[in-house]
């Protein structure tokens, strides 16, 4: 198949590897930050290609994940609502929150459409003016423009029953996060394609400038992922520090101009709670005072008002896996009292979750340990 | 790709009730006997149904028999490549076939929503029709139930099978070996594709038809050839990957299957990439998986690729001793990674 074929082949992934193993001297410490990233990585087997002193760490580029819990209770809360269509992405509805997830409302007989375009989500409001739609706004700047032009179109064509809960999240906040910890040990990111495929790299040079790692913005294929390793190692062992792009079939420097627009008509930075993590200053979007009309939180503040603050169950450790602190299979709960069929965490539910990913594609490896 | 989503089905218009299934045609009463005559007895025309009895008899040779239930609650009733009316006339042949059975009558249960156009009902019934007649297994026997608007979802049907399993041969998971060959009769995930894209509102540049299909004149074949079959196992819900961990649990063995030669078609391909499903998980009504000694490999595939419904039959991998978890994939890129069951259906993903 045309634009997968030609990145999955095995004899120029052979090479590849056999480039990453001639230039690694040291060990070194990398993160891929988009959970697509670990999904290719352990689906096919890539890192089993890499040389042994060269890890891989899982970053929390994973909307599902990272959504705290205290918005999954919202979710469940608006879903609940008679007349209310609550609309959402398949990866969110099994996610728990303090009592329950989202499919657990659709069968106590809650309206949840899986929606696959924001749009999807608006023309189910103009048919059904006397309904309520919430949507479920997750994601990254990937997803943001979608959002951004469904709230303009709204807006526009004077839909007033369509409102937005916003999950939304920034990378870059995320990643000096990280870089800022006192535990930190990534010395080197493949930043997230897609994300930079609508924002550009601009912003990533002055991070790399700040704490002096390299960046290599990396697609998704298997020989993506490779040749971005390939660059990024590169860059360690010659001491450079640079912002370098691998996916440069859909990456440019300054990004997609249109989308970045709309999203900057619409949306604002805001502080945002990250599942594990805790609160990262200006790390999400939230919708200007102009459009506040379609925030679901402004809209249903008295049903919210309600709602205690939610609960993560403490023995899940996904904060420290979101930081590539610890690897799913090290966690004690993994595979025993946690497994997609009864998750203590996001990262074990959403189809690009670490946890998920080590379950599905290495049970042998964590099980049999 | 596109997205034209309707979520409101239903015609404000009140519909006559003549054209539409009551409460009544469940009742007992003439309706009742109208809609068995009108419809299901003039469809499935058969002595042995039009005796009207409580249930079909024949005389058995002696011999083993198969028998097999399904039921069918597909979303839309109709979908590119077919229909629930054949998707259940098919897949209860294929439970009786993958028996090893020479597939005999069926029968049909029918629940049907009140306020359903008969229309609609006379559709899925001819479709039924055809099919039985096609794979030239007669609905001998049948029920009808009515339950309230909005208790059902249009109709469901439930289906059972009895076949005949012919001397000598036996076709079953524990008679799987280290050492046999895994053979799969066709390219993977066309049902699910075709089924969700109708079902989601999504249309894509090549269209994508359900592989619903009868496989008992292919097995039937296999076994006049006198192929030694040691299991057979139709590829529906949850698709290849579960159905050799199915098998491999059953028989205490491991599998190794091989991603690059494993067959899915170029529009499934991109479906699947575009929604984030992986096609070896996606539900077929047509494929099935063979597992034969390795010296048979070719006079095997020689005969599934005689038919139509198996023209794309390939040699995937192998079973192996006994490992944990039971399927191991070995990817495009030579490396090998785990093939476990899904926790639940997939999910499409965000981006």
């Amino acid at each position: 198949m045309k634009y997968v074929d030609e990145f999955r082949d095995r004899a120029v992934a052979e090479a590849l590897a056999a480039r990453i193993k001639k230039t690694v001297q040291q060990p070194w410490t990398i993160m891929e930050v988009c959970g697509g990233q670990t999904h290719s990585i352990v689906r096919f087997g890539l890192d089993s290609l890499l040389p042994k002193n060269l890890e891989l760490v899982h970053g929390p580029g994973c909307p599902v994940c990272v959504t705290s819990i205290s918005l999954i209770d919202e979710a469940v809360c608006l879903a609940s609502l008679p007349r209310v269509f609550f609309c959402s992405f398949g990866d969110m509805l099994r996610v728990p929150g303090s009592h329950g997830d989202l499919f657990g409302v659709k069968a106590a007989g809650g309206d949840i459409r899986i929606i696959y375009s924001p749009l999807d989500a608006l023309e189910l409001a103009r048919k059904n003016p006397d309904r309520e739609v919430v949507c479920f706004a997750v994601g990254f700047e990937t997803t943001a423009p979608a959002w951004a032009m469904a709230v303009t179109q709204a807006k526009q064509s004077g839909i007033s029953n369509f409102s937005l809960l916003i999950a939304h999240v920034l990378v870059p906040p995320a990643m000096e996060a990280i870089l800022s910890s006192p535990q930190n040990r990534i010395q080197g990111f493949l930043a997230a394609g897609h994300v930079c495929t609508v924002m550009g790299y601009e912003e990533y040079e002055a991070i790399a400038q700040k704490y002096r790692v390299p960046i290599v913005v990396t697609g998704f294929e298997p020989l993506d992922v490779l040749e971005g390793v390939a660059m990024l190692v590169s860059q360690l062992e010659e001491g450079r520090v640079e912002v370098e792009n691998q996916y440069v079939r859909s990456v440019s420097r300054e990004g997609n101009r249109p989308a970045r627009s709309i999203v900057e008509e619409v949306f604002e930075p805001a502080p945002r709670t990250w599942r594990g993590i805790g609160e990262i200053s200006a790390s999400g979007l939230r919708l200007k005072s102009a459009y506040s009309a379609y925030d679901a939180e402004v809209k249903f503040q008295s049903e919210l008002a309600q709602l205690s603050v939610g609960i993560e169950d403490p023995e899940c450790q996904s904060g420290l896996v979101l930081q590539g602190l610890l690897k799913p299979m090290d966690c004690s709960a993994f595979g025993t009292r946690c497994t997609p069929e009864q998750p203590l965490g996001a990262p074990m539910v959403s189809s690009e979750g670490a946890c998920a990913a080590y379950y599905r594609y290495r049970g042998h490896v964590a099980r049999e340990t | 790709m596109n997205s034209n989503k309707s979520f409101e089905p239903g015609c404000p218009l009140p519909i006559s009730a003549k054209n539409t299934v009551q409460l009544a045609h469940g009742g007992g009463g003439r309706l009742m006997q109208e809609l068995i005559q009108d419809v299901f007895v003039r469809a499935f025309q058969n002595p042995m149904l039009e005796s009207l009895h409580d249930g079909a008899t024949w005389p058995v040779e002696k011999g083993t028999l198969a028998f097999t239930t399904d039921s069918y609650v597909v979303r839309p009733l109709f979908f590119p490549g077919g229909d629930i009316g054949s998707l259940a006339v098919n897949g209860t042949i294929n439970d009786l076939a993958m028996c090893g059975a020479k597939p005999l009558y069926l029968s049909a249960g029918f629940i049907l929503e009140e306020g359903l156009s008969l229309d609609v009902l006379q559709q899925v019934v001819n479709s039924m029709a055809e099919a039985a007649q096609a794979a030239g297994v007669p609905i001998v026997t049948g029920d009808t139930k009515v339950v309230d608007r909005g208790k059902g979802d249009g109709i469901f049907i439930h289906t059972s099978g009895v076949g005949f399993v012919p001397t000598g041969v036996r076709v079953l998971p524990t008679l799987i070996q280290p050492g046999d060959a895994i053979l799969v009769s066709g390219d993977l995930g066309s049902h699910g594709v075709a089924v969700l894209s109708v079902r989601e509102g999504l249309t894509f540049d090549s269209p994508i038809e359900s592989d619903s299909a009868p496989l008992h004149r292919i097995v039937a074949d296999l076994i006049e050839c006198d192929i030694e079959i040691h299991c057979l196992r139709d590829l529906t819900r949850g698709g290849l990957a579960s159905v050799l961990n199915e098998l491999a649990t059953a028989a205490k063995v491991g599998m190794t299957v091989d991603e690059s030669v494993i067959p899915v078609s170029e529009p499934v391909r991109g479906a699947c990439e575009l929604l984030g499903l992986d096609p070896l998980y996606v539900a077929n009504e047509g494929r099935f998986v063979a597992m034969v000694p390795a010296s048979q490999i070719e006079a095997t595939l020689a005969v599934m690729r005689q038919h139509a419904a198996s023209s794309q039959s390939a040699y995937i991998g192998a079973v192996t001793d006994h490992q944990s978890p039971p399927i191991v994939l070995r990817t495009v890129l030579g490396t090998h990674r785990v093939l476990d069951l899904l926790s639940g259906e997939q999910l499409p993903r965000i981006c």
